[in-house]
């Protein structure tokens, strides 16, 4: 039977990234901010070919290198127009020129594919402590913060009036997705780290009538979608990052289908 | 006024710049507990910006901003924009940033007129329901300053008469100070201690009958009994050039500094 130990690391990295992924990604559908999402992630490539090569730990590299571009975005979004055009300027130029700082180093362009793409079958133990690390500080920040998230989602002045600081919230969310990025990378890849964000939440808004609610069955989605994803990409031997997302995908469908008047 | 009331907010010599445009320059103001302050002004004549400045969600460039100590605001913004990926109830809604009883939720509610819609989706409201929501919202934190940026925009005459009279009850019952930008100026005129004219510095100021009766009001908002009415034009069609001639100097009682607008306004409304 494959439920050995690979299948239990495999599918324990797979849940820790979905559970992390799916209460943040509800904050980027709500505040629109899905392009935020592909310039984070897509900086994450850059970290990878950093910490190659300088010989430091990838996680690390690439939180730092994430952290710095979901920063730059932050900061830049607050003035100004055409933020749709520089955060698509930003985020697929941080991809060409990570992967032009990798064709710099030898030996190490085979590797590169794992963090594009994904290979949870090279997440080792460490890896995983690291993971369940990352996801449970990024669901405790989340949940500690999560009023005033909310508050200043809806809008900033009425945050202000309550005694809240928005640019403090748009902080927590920018760290939150820095970390997210830094270790669903193993997992699910760069290219596909948004996906994981965002498809969840959208899947469970016409099951939910709070927000709390759409959370916990975005959570789910994400739950079904790593494992059922791992399952099936053992089954047919297909890259395992892009069937989680291929089943999110089909779930985010039905529910369309389903509770699709509820959608708008 | 009797004895000394709380100040609860001064305003000295403020600038507020956006962007490259400078909105608000040499605004004083002030505001004391359980007053009704009214601020009028054409469209981009800073409203909204002295509104947020007060709130703490602006810096000005220049002046100081005096709030009383721990002092509790409940704020209606002119338009609340909702996602539709958002779900969100009344009640959930009521408990933002701070949980509240469902005694005290029902209460607001009661309070601002709408006590069936708790279980509601805010996406489903109407215009007027949603104001009064928002309202409800702003009285749970038990506000000695409420702040109404035109709240009832987008409502029918007869839903701001019964909106207006909504706040009227709030400040008797709650002792609340109200600070509102309005358009209704019937209203205003009737229900407010006092009115700011604004138009990116504070063109006159007093209490509405003594603002109605300064020369300099009449001389722009136009005189007699239809004054009001005029001065709701002037709201929404504001040329000063063109009531700059009678408008000049000879300035009322209310009016704080000399008079001249020369300056054009369109580049002010594109900044706010």
């Amino acid at each position: 039977m494959i439920f050995d130990a690979f299948f239990l690391r495999t599918a324990l990295a797979g849940l820790g990234v979905a559970i992390a992924a799916a209460p943040l990604g509800c904050f980027v559908v709500w505040r629109r901010m899905a392009y935020f999402g592909d310039a984070t992630a897509h900086a994450a490539i850059l970290g990878v070919a950093l910490s190659l090569g300088f010989g430091i730990n990838i996680f690390v590299g690439v939180l730092a290198v994430s952290l710095a571009m979901a920063a730059t975005v932050s900061t830049l979004s607050g003035r100004g127009h055409a933020m749709d055009t520089l955060l698509g300027v930003l985020a697929h130029s941080a991809i060409a020129f990570g992967l032009v700082a990798a064709n710099f180093l030898t030996g190490v362009r085979i590797d590169l594919m794992a963090y594009l793409f994904g290979d949870i079958n090279a997440v080792s133990w460490d890896d995983l402590w690291v993971i369940w690390g990352g996801a449970l500080a990024v669901l405790a920040l989340i949940g500690w913060r999560w009023n005033a998230l909310l508050t200043s989602t809806l809008n900033t002045d009425l945050a202000t009036a309550s005694g809240i600081d928005p640019k403090r919230e748009q902080l927590v969310l920018t760290l939150a997705l820095a970390v997210v990025v830094a270790v669903a990378i193993k997992v699910v890849g760069a290219l596909l780290i948004a996906a994981m964000l965002i498809i969840p939440a959208a899947a469970a808004r016409p099951f939910a009538s709070t927000p709390e609610r759409m959370a916990l069955v975005a959570m789910g989605v994400g739950a079904v979608s790593a494992l059922g994803g791992l399952l099936l990409a053992f089954r047919f031997d297909t890259s395992t990052g892009a069937t989680m997302v291929c089943l999110a995908a089909v779930l985010f469908a039905l529910a369309s289908l389903t509770r699709g008047r509820r959608l708008r | 006024m009797s004895g000394t009331p709380k100040r609860l907010v001064t305003l000295e010599h403020i600038d507020v710049t956006l962007g490259h445009a400078q909105v608000l320059s040499h605004v004083d103001f002030h505001i004391d507990a359980g007053e009704i302050v009214t601020i009028v002004g054409p469209n981009g004549s800073g409203k909204t910006t002295l509104l947020r400045s007060i709130l703490g969600a602006l810096t000005p460039s220049a002046g100081r901003i005096t709030r009383a100590p721990g002092l509790r605001i409940g704020y209606v913004p002119q338009k609340l924009h909702i996602d539709p990926t958002l779900p969100l109830t009344v009640r959930r809604f009521l408990s933002l940033p701070r949980r509240v009883s469902d005694t005290d939720a029902a209460q607001a509610l009661e309070q601002a007129g709408v006590a069936a819609l708790s279980g509601r989706q805010i996406s489903g409201l109407s215009g007027g329901q949603f104001q009064r929501v928002l309202l409800a919202r702003a009285l749970l934190t038990d506000p000695e300053l409420l702040i109404l940026d035109e709240a009832t925009q987008g409502l029918d005459q007869p839903g701001s008469a019964a909106f207006y009279q909504k706040i009227e009850e709030v400040r008797r019952d709650l002792g609340c100070a109200v600070l509102m930008v309005s358009h209704e100026l019937h209203v205003v005129m009737a229900a407010s201690d006092r009115v700011i004219c604004l138009n990116g510095h504070v063109c006159c100021h007093g209490a509405p009958e003594h603002v109605a009766s300064a020369p300099e009001y009449r001389a722009l908002f136009g005189s007699g009994t239809h004054g009001a009415l005029a001065l709701y034009r002037h709201d929404h069609n504001h040329r000063h050039e063109e009531d700059g001639a009678e408008a000049q100097d000879d300035c009322g009682p209310g009016c704080t500094h000399d008079h001249t607008h020369t300056h054009t306004h369109v580049a002010k409304e594109s900044a706010q």
